[in-house]
């Protein structure tokens, strides 16, 4: 899975800052993403990995670096010009960009199918009936081939989630960033999710994710990132930084997740 | 006081369509400015945003008789012809337009972040965002005070007649002018508005249970 990957990267992050006020969020971050990637971060809370995934989203400014999807620079016009991109273009880069979200954030006033084929009809033209075809293809994809009359309200956690996913992906991005999508989900509840998602990755969905589940960061993960203070601390295969721990902050951490899930 | 009342109707008519058109246009300009301004205040920068919020706190403080008669004598001395109508229109719009702005600012904030970055994230422009995913939400909260609004506004519509122009409550005043029978004829007036905003209370229950029904909460 991990030869023939393209040698140009899709997601290149270069010395991304990013300050709260005083507090500084992210502290030069340095990230590439292959085509057909699974990179998994992880890292305590408040070490930056969510706005890490909101910067390359552009839903947040950040004060200096640059972040670039098959070498376009994403929310400003050059990198550290300080000038944002306009609204229509960063909506179309961002369509070029799946998330999926911690709290879900499907519309409540739209069924299930009317979730997934929102996009593709406006944001990519595509007619109703067209578009509602493959919103349910997506839909039965994820497993949810009942559902899909269904508001949110009606549906589980972990099929609102997957609706989540099925919106997400009929986009057909060329980088999905998943931000804690099982955190807010019951224990029995996270497995179908994550399914799922191996999935997609079997698929060679490029995947930007950040994840508690340490289980799945081993077997379903190319490459684990540890974040510590807005800085990347440790890099590399899943086995070796989850198994191999070498820094006392990783190994603390892992610790405490551990003991968290046993 | 049957006959008091049937004597005075055709002379009532034509203020009664007067009150309907001051109603219908301020409640019309009002929901577009106030629409237009609330959202401004609710997404824009604070630099534009103070201004609005300042107009909105300043016409809602002001009583609106005040309002009326700042306009009609205010303006022209300003060398802005206006008849009284007009002036009387301006008015009462900018007085609604307080309203609606701080209604449709106070509906778009109930609706949680995450949705506004959901629709940014399947690649919504700012104006795609606000139709398919903010306003469809939004209007459940906007509707019920909205509605108190609307039927504020045709009530508040009376006060037109103190600066001469001939609606529904000044026609009542001159036919009690000719009659001397005062009581048939604020009767019969009372009757007339609670009809009119009687009506719109159940046009806007229609509403609400329809928008309710569509958005489960």
């Amino acid at each position: 899975m991990t030869a023939g990957r393209d040698a140009a990267p899709v997601l290149s992050v270069r010395g991304l800052i990013k300050r709260f006020g005083t507090t500084t969020v992210l502290d030069g971050v340095d990230l590439d993403v292959a085509r057909g990637e699974v990179l998994v971060v992880i890292g305590a809370s408040g070490s930056g990995k969510t706005t890490l995934l909101r910067c390359v989203n552009a839903l947040v400014p950040y004060d200096a670096g640059s972040i670039t999807l098959e070498g376009t620079e994403i929310g400003y016009t050059a990198p550290n010009s300080g000038v944002r991109r306009g609204d229509r273009a960063l909506a179309r880069l961002r369509a070029d960009i799946g998330m999926v979200f911690q709290m879900f954030n499907l519309f409540p006033h739209l069924t299930a199918r009317q979730n997934v084929a929102l996009g593709l009809r406006v944001t990519r033209g595509m007619p109703r009936r067209e578009a509602e075809a493959r919103a349910e293809h997506w839909l039965a994809r994820v497993g949810l081939a009942d559902k899909m009359d269904n508001l949110p309200s009606a549906l589980s956690g972990g099929q609102q989630q997957r609706v989540g996913i099925a919106r997400a992906v009929a986009m057909e991005p060329k980088l999905l960033l998943l931000d804690e999508i099982t955190s807010a989900l019951d224990p029995e509840l996270v497995g179908e999710v994550l399914d799922v998602v191996r999935g997609l990755a079997r698929d060679g969905m490029t995947m930007l994710m950040v994840t508690h589940e340490m289980g799945f960061a081993r077997d379903a993960g190319h490459r684990v990132v540890f974040m510590d203070a807005g800085r990347i601390a440790e890099e590399g295969p899943p086995r070796e930084v989850l198994g191999h721990p070498r820094s006392e902050r990783l190994r603390r951490f892992l610790r405490r997740i551990e003991l968290r899930t046993e | 006081m049957i006959d008091a009342m049937i004597y005075a109707l055709p002379f009532l008519w034509d203020g009664f369509l007067i009150t309907l058109a001051v109603s219908g246009i301020v409640v019309a300009a009002s929901l577009a400015l106030g629409l237009v301004f609330g959202v401004i205040l609710a997404f824009g920068p604070v630099w534009i945003g103070l201004p609005i919020r300042v107009f909105a706190d300043t016409v809602r403080a002001i009583p609106l008789i005040v309002l009326i008669f700042t306009v009609y004598y205010g303006l022209p001395a300003l060398q802005v012809p206006l008849s009284p109508f007009w002036a009387a229109v301006a008015a009462l719009a900018a007085f609604k337009t307080g309203h609606v702005i701080e209604i449709v600012r106070g509906a778009i904030t109930s609706i949680h972040p995450g949705q506004m970055e959901a629709a940014k994230s399947i690649g919504l422009t700012f104006l795609e965002r606000l139709v398919y995913v903010v306003f469809p939400q939004a209007v459940r909260c906007f509707l019920p005070p909205w509605i108190n609004s609307v039927t504020d506004s045709v009530k508040g519509s009376a006060l037109v007649s103190l600066v001469g122009v001939v609606d529904l409550m000044m026609a009542i005043q001159q036919v009690i002018g000719r009659t001397y029978q005062p009581m048939p004829l604020y009767i019969l007036g009372a009757m007339i508005y609670i009809a009119v905003n009687a009506a719109l209370s159940v046009a806007s229950r229609r509403l609400e249970a329809r928008f309710a029904a569509t958005v489960a909460t």
